[in-house]
């Protein structure tokens, strides 16, 4: 019972970060209907900028900071240079441009930073074991660090005038344009909002699995998975998606298919919910007349 | 007094279709001029034109001032409210939110409170669904918040698109009702766009006739009305 307990807890640990990469998913599929490949390798290329800044002898948690706001920038420059101009291209378009983004970000990475697997610190002190060993003190501070990042996001767009037009952009940018938003702006916002979100994932989640040019795939195939079983169009649902796969992830893991097929649950569920309820938990059914 | 909204010859389109083909019209100073005319002829045209939504060929001045290069979301500060075709409701919002992103060029925290207190009272409904998602409310309550959410940008111009649209008459008089208070009260000058063209003569100053983006017929709003000709020729009653 104890060993089903601490894969549940250590699941919740993991979903932390797929909830998070599964928001910063969700965020740009409201306002452009398109899935961002190139979030996770977004994220990894952040996490290298924090371990550059680090490994220049810049304190932790300043080199924390310094990445998301750089990583802010960089979202908000991707979206204006590279996504805007197809705004309005076919659907295939838009997947080339994603996918090409995937591509180049991780070469880029491993030519600039190389392929070899780095260590990554942690803030919380590496593993002691915390809670009777359930939890290490780190995935405790991970899960705290995301838990925190998220509900400052629900703040944000809950209870600012900003959130508030970021929101109307992505539901109807008609009418967002006509009461005064300039919807362009809250695009190239939503960008850096979510490549910031991913910026704090891959940098809680490096000093676990360690960083290389390819630390994020597995885990945005997680956080996909979440995302969907939440509800593509659902923050909530993403988030709530992201711990349930976190959980299951590692349970199976744990108990039915082993660590080698792991991944496996995330596909398997990613096509469980598009055959049995597309629209996800929480997520609206997309209705159109012929 | 040069005219609050002027179009010189106005030209606009949707990709290689052209829809108007060069009007010329004015909304004078705290009057209500109306556009008439049948499906197709590019009465919303002219209103995406003149707010931007579309960019349009030829000349729009507001207060002297060209606008025709500007977008949609500048326009609006210039002082022009637009109740949208389809009334534009933010569905997923509630009422209250719909209502904040009127007033989000605003940045008189107290005069906006005043107006969200106005709306109520010209719209008391809305203060009963206040915290309700706006999806939820019916054809004629939406058309309401959108009214409210023009106004409360604290527009010089108001632009109606089909207020009428969809709702049942008794609904339509409630809604002109009110839009008669608000002329009064607010002073704010009008262009609105109808089919149900008995109705927006009787509530109009001035008329203009539109016929496949191009105006007929022009005149006072009270002339046409009696205009036997007309009336049966273009306005069908």
């Amino acid at each position: 019972m104890n060993g089903l307990a601490h894969q549940v807890i250590s699941g919740l640990a993991s979903g932390s970060i797929y909830a998070a990469v599964a928001l910063a998913l969700v965020m740009i599929y409201q306002a452009t209907h398109h899935v961002n490949f190139a979030q996770g390798e977004m994220a990894t290329l952040s996490t290298y900028i924090c371990l550059t800044l680090i490994n220049a002898g810049v304190p932790y948690w300043g080199a924390f900071v310094i990445t998301v706001i750089v990583s802010f920038v960089m979202g908000a420059v991707v979206e204006r240079v590279l996504i805007r101009p197809v705004n309005n291209a076919p659907i295939l378009t838009v997947v080339g441009v994603f996918i090409g983004l995937l591509l180049v970000i991780n070469a880029m990475d491993g030519w600039i930073f190389d392929y070899i697997i780095k260590p990554f610190p942690s803030p919380f002190g590496g593993g002691q074991p915390m809670l009777d060993g359930f939890i290490s003190s780190h995935e405790l501070g991970e899960t705290g660090v995301t838990l925190i990042v998220l509900l400052l996001v629900y703040l944000f767009f809950r209870h600012t005038t900003l959130g508030l037009a970021m929101r109307a952009a992505a539901f109807n940018p008609t009418s967002a344009r006509l009461c005064g938003v300039r919807v362009n702006r809250m695009l190239a916002l939503g960008w850096g909002l979510a490549a910031a979100i991913g910026a704090v994932a891959g940098m809680m989640v490096a000093p676990i699995v360690f960083l290389d040019p390819n630390m994020m795939f597995g885990i945005l195939i997680y956080a996909f998975a979440g995302a969907l079983l939440g509800g593509i169009d659902s923050p909530l649902g993403a988030v709530i998606g992201g711990f349930i796969v976190g959980v299951l992830e590692n349970v199976f893991g744990a108990y039915i298919v082993g660590t080698e097929l792991k991944l496996t649950v995330a596909l398997i569920i990613i096509v469980a919910v598009l055959l049995i309820k597309p629209a996800g938990l929480l997520g609206r059914p997309v209705q159109s007349r012929v | 007094m040069p005219a609050l909204l002027e179009a010189r010859g106005l030209h606009a389109g949707y990709g290689q279709t052209k829809v108007l083909h060069g009007l010329d019209f004015a909304v004078e100073q705290g009057r209500t001029t109306t556009l008439l005319g049948a499906n197709g002829a590019g009465k919303t045209t002219t209103l995406r034109a003149i707010c931007g939504l579309i960019r349009p060929q030829g000349e729009v001045r507001l207060a002297d001032k060209r606008i025709d290069r500007e977008p949609a979301e500048e326009i609006v500060r210039r002082g022009v409210g637009h109740v949208p075709d389809g009334r534009g409701t933010l569905m997923e919002l509630t009422v209250e939110e719909n209502l904040r992103l009127g007033a989000y060029t605003r940045r008189d925290r107290n005069g906006v409170k005043a107006d969200f207190e106005r709306m109520f009272r010209y719209f008391p409904r809305l203060k009963e669904r206040y915290r309700q998602q706006a999806g939820t409310l019916s054809g004629g309550e939406q058309q309401m918040l959108a009214i409210a959410r023009a106004l409360l940008v604290k527009p010089r111009l108001l632009l109606l698109d089909e207020p009428s649209f969809g709702l049942a008459p008794l609904i339509v008089a409630d809604i002109f009702e009110i839009l008669r208070r608000i002329r009064a009260d607010e002073g704010v000058s009008i262009l609105l766009v109808e089919q149900n063209s008995s109705v927006a003569l009787d509530f109009a100053d001035h008329a203009y006739l539109l016929e496949t983006g191009r105006i007929v017929v022009s005149g006072p709003a009270a002339d046409l009305r009696k205009d036997e000709a007309v009336r049966r020729a273009y306005l069908g009653y």
